[in-house]
């Protein structure tokens, strides 16, 4: 259950690929992918226009729903929320009657604009590095692809802000980003980065570092002693008056302010005991810890609430495995109850649309409908450090808004507007065009 | 000798004369089903569910309605029954009622939890052909995603070898019922399946190798070849029993063959892995070639650009509703896929592939349906439904039983607490034959397997 394969690919085709030896070896190479026909769509309208929606059932998140209410954008940001909105003149109104408005959800660990295609078409594919000189140092956000074809179906599902995180077979994974879902590219694209240093124990720690959970734990303090040791003597490392380290100066640098508490350190594992361990960590080396996946959080939520660590979990986890005996979809329910911190997230590229369904199920399974909403908005935004940004309507910040059709987690409702950053998405896609391509068969 | 014993001997006679008979039937029947079904429905009481809107795959949904479940079956459907006295009465006002959910391309039993190499069981990934292999003899049942899966509403599912290989070998179909043997599940008399699998997986698996196949051309040369060594067997049978079937001159058996003339027989289905439209294609002109049927392809990523030749041929299409973009044959995806299919005329199948969506297909479905309604098809959930259930028994040749509520046919029905296609529904009871193997309000009626049993301490225990 490591990060990694859950975001690429899904379980049962990972048990064929277990089977498989990589495509390399036969010395075949797939044939280069190439942009599919037409360009991401460009937005439907310019930022700069003054928009209103009006007479929504507004859900805030930061505070209570508000009926019939109207919010205003203005270039890039939400200028007014309530009740008792004036709509200046020339304003474009969007009738949101009878519909839901929310901030624009948030999903917390996917691969958006950093894997096209996961499974025999590499170069498609920047999620991991095999450098083994390097893993804390990765950095997602110089692999970011704006115009990948993941985005376009996954902002019409009323997704509008993600963090991007790294895979592989490291114990430390590298440093995630939060992007936005617009379609700018790098820079312009990128709301906070370095937004997380990325970590893994438990079995898919082992499997990393030495075959066994300890190494992986060992690995993981040498790293922070190191980096902290090197912190402390940069100058005499610089002149070669200092030992040497484990790790290169690209990934000792990049622990410092995971080291100052300053970056989360998101750390996946499942199992009751690993997760004691890592909080046992964030506690010895005093980290600003992210409970990443967490199956069996809910046993260990009185303890995880104690830290005050967030945790963020994907709703649909119910498979009992020996690194998460008490997988059950309960998990939300029962962290919330116990005062934790919690994010729901997809753990998906392709499908992170998806996102509210899970939410849904959490929703099913005993989460409260606003908790679930607040750990699909707000509660990301403040937790990766974007809560200025966006996470909730509220004056001065991004317009990520969505307008639903009806209630955001059902499975047959769904977006009819969407804005990121003040500017309305439109609903094309290469899916859409292929849906058109072939509405008619001749 | 006189008259009585005389009698009697005759008696002894005709008695050790039926049972030569019965022990050669026995022999019969074991040389042709060798690891027979021994399924048996548990006692239940007649039951009516009453006041529920009834999706029952077989016309329009029925508001207020009542069914009875009674000896296994179902006794009566429509908006009102009688029930025998003595009858459980379930009070289903607000709730719904479908048919049990079939899941026409489970790997449960054979990549079961937890997921252990040592469990791994699923794909034979020796040789491109392995029709000889049988998923049955991979079934796990102790695998405790059963379980999850009956919580989800399914009744029946088929069990598929994985698709490393062209002939991936014999499906099974089982029923979603707790049992110590794979042969206690077995469902009785569903025909076997034939996994076979197009595409990347074969050629990336062998080509990796060094051996064929190693391109799709590859994949299409093994298949041919393949059918070519049946149609001669199936032949050599044939003449060895028109010549009047001599025990001593009877061919040799070749497991791997037996599978691929089975089919040839029209008793065993073909199950396709096939993800782009092109490949289906020369799929169907595969068959066509040799003189089978394909029940139904499935993945079928771009069934959405040949859904007027799956329907013209009768192949049913057996999709997710939004997976994509996982390889290069993947990337075509698009969420209206199964509408599409569906409003051509075709057999439209929701399938799981997975231990996770087999415990929501009744959501992978509103997806389905959500999609094409918002791509301007009319789709009701009557319609919705039979994608789950009336669809995949007639691919897995099981529909005269089941896949549907109508009288006569087997009791698989589920209970939701609401419309089955919103997110927040759960399947409150389930029941098979008749029998309620499910009720999410009673702890004494959620089967565990043993997997679980004690996996977590009972201070902590869910």
């Amino acid at each position: 259950m490591s990060i990694a394969p859950r975001l690429t690919i899904r379980l049962s085709i990972l048990a064929l690929f277990a089977a498989m030896s990589p495509l390399g070896a036969s010395g075949q190479r797939p044939a280069p992918v190439g942009r599919p026909a037409g360009r991401p769509p460009a937005p439907v309208r310019p930022a700069g226009e003054t928009i209103a929606i009006v007479g929504g059932r507004i859900l805030p998140v930061s505070g209570p729903a508000i009926e019939r209410g109207v919010i205003l954008i203005a270039g890039a940001k939400i200028t007014a929320v309530g009740a008792d909105v004036a709509v200046p003149q020339g304003a474009r109104v969007i009738d949101a009657a009878g519909k839901i408005v929310t901030p624009g959800l948030f999903e917390s660990a996917t691969q958006l604009g950093i894997v096209e295609i996961p499974l025999s078409a590499d170069g498609t594919a920047d999620q991991s590095t095999t450098d083994a000189g390097l893993s804390a140092a990765f950095a997602v956000v110089d692999s970011f692809n704006a115009e990948t074809t993941l985005i376009p179906v996954t902002r019409v599902e009323g997704i509008t802000r993600a963090l991007i995180i790294p895979s592989g077979k490291h114990v430390l994974l590298g440093q995630a980003a939060v992007v936005d879902l617009s379609g700018a590219q790098a820079p312009d694209a990128v709301t906070r980065t370095p937004a997380a240093m990325l970590a893994q124990l438990g079995e898919a720690g082992a499997a990393a570092e030495g075959g066994s959970r300890a190494s992986a734990m060992l690995r993981l303090r040498e790293a922070l002693q190191d980096a902290a040791d090197f912190a402390r003597n940069r100058a005499a490392w610089n002149s070669a008056q200092r030992r040497g380290y484990a790790r290169g100066r690209l990934d000792l640098e990049a622990l410092a302010p995971v080291l100052r508490g300053e970056l989360p350190l998101a750390v996946a594992a499942n199992r009751a005991s690993d997760l004691l361990a890592a909080l046992r960590l964030a506690e010895e080396f005093r980290l600003k810890l992210v409970l990443m996946e967490a199956a069996e959080g809910w046993k260990v939520a009185d303890r995880i609430a104690a830290q005050h660590v967030p945790v963020v979990i994907k709703p649909l986890t119910d498979i009992p495995s020996f690194d998460a005996p008490g997988a059950t979809l309960e998990n939300a329910a029962r962290l919330a109850k116990a005062g934790v911190t919690v994010i729901l997230s997809s753990f998906e590229s392709h499908n992170a649309r998806n996102l509210r369904q899970e939410g849904g199920n959490a929703v099913a399974n005993g989460l409260g409908r606003d908790a679930a909403l607040r750990a699909v908005t707000l509660t990301p935004a403040e937790v990766w450090g974007v809560a200025k940004r966006c996470g909730s309507l509220d004056v001065g910040k991004d317009a990520d808004i969505v307008v639903w059709s009806g209630d955001p987690f059902e499975l047959t409702t769904g977006p009819e507007h969407v804005f990121i950053r003040g500017r309305e998405i439109a609903r094309d896609s290469r899916q859409r065009q292929l849906l058109e391509r072939y509405r008619t068969i001749r | 000798m006189n008259v009585r014993t005389a009698g009697i001997a005759v008696l002894f006679g005709m008695v050790a004369a039926a049972a030569a008979a019965q022990s050669t039937t026995d022999k019969a029947a074991r040389a042709s089903d060798p690891y027979p079904s021994t399924y048996q429905p548990a006692a239940a009481p007649a039951t009516v569910i009453r006041n529920a809107t009834i999706l029952t795959a077989a016309g329009p949904a029925i508001e207020h309605g009542s069914v009875l479940l009674q000896g296994g079956k179902i006794a009566a459907i429509g908006p009102d029954v009688t029930a025998p006295a003595g009858a459980v009465v379930i009070d289903a006002s607000g709730k719904w009622v479908t048919p049990g959910i079939i899941d026409i391309h489970s790997h449960l039993g054979v990549y079961p939890a937890p997921g252990t190499e040592g469990v791994d069981d699923g794909n034979e990934a020796t040789n491109p052909n392995t029709a000889e292999v049988w998923a049955e003899h991979s079934i796990w049942p102790q695998d405790p995603q059963f379980d999850l899966a009956l919580m989800g509403g399914v009744t029946a599912m088929q069990i598929l070898p994985g698709s490393a290989n062209l002939f991936g070998g014999r499906g099974v179909t089982v029923k979603n019922v707790p049992s110590r043997t794979e042969q206690g599940m077995k469902f009785p008399g569903a025909p076997y399946g034939l996994k076979m699998a197009c595409g990347e997986n074969p050629k990336r698996v062998y080509g990796a190798r060094h051996i064929s196949p190693d391109t799709r051309m590859g994949n299409v040369a093994g298949y041919r070849k393949a059918w070519i060594a049946a149609t001669e067997y199936r032949n050599r049978l044939k003449r060895w029993k028109d010549e009047g079937a001599d025990p001593a001159k009877q061919p040799d058996r070749n497991l791997q063959l037996e599978t691929l003339a089975g089919v040839l027989d029209g008793d065993i289905l073909v199950h396709n892995h096939c993800y782009r439209a092109d490949e289906m294609a020369v799929m169907i002109d595969l068959a066509k070639e040799f003189g089978y049927r394909i029940a139904s392809f499935h993945h079928a990523v771009e069934a959405y650009k040949v859904r007027d030749l799956l329907a013209a041929g009768g192949i049913c299409a057996s999709m997710w509703a939004d997976w994509w973009g996982f390889k290069l044959e993947a990337y075509d995806g698009i969420r209206e896929n199964i509408a599409l299919v569906n409003d051509a005329g075709g057999c439209a199948i929701v399938h799981s592939d997975d231990a996770n969506g087999i415990q929501r297909l009744n959501q992978e479905a509103a997806k389905a349906m959500r999609a094409g309604r918002e791509a301007g098809m009319t789709i009701t959930e009557a319609d919705a439904v039979k994608w789950l259930s009336i669809n995949p028994a007639k691919a897995l040749g099981i529909d005269k039983v089941t896949g549907s509520i109508e009288r006569g046919k087997n009791a698989d029905v589920v209970v939701w607490s609401a419309d089955p296609f919103s997110v927040y529904a759960h399947a409150e009871r389930v029941f098979v034959d008749g029998a309620l193997l499910y009720d999410r309000t009673d702890p004494a009626k959620q089967p565990r397997r043993d997997f679980v049993v004690g996996l977590t301490p009972a201070e902590t225990a869910r």
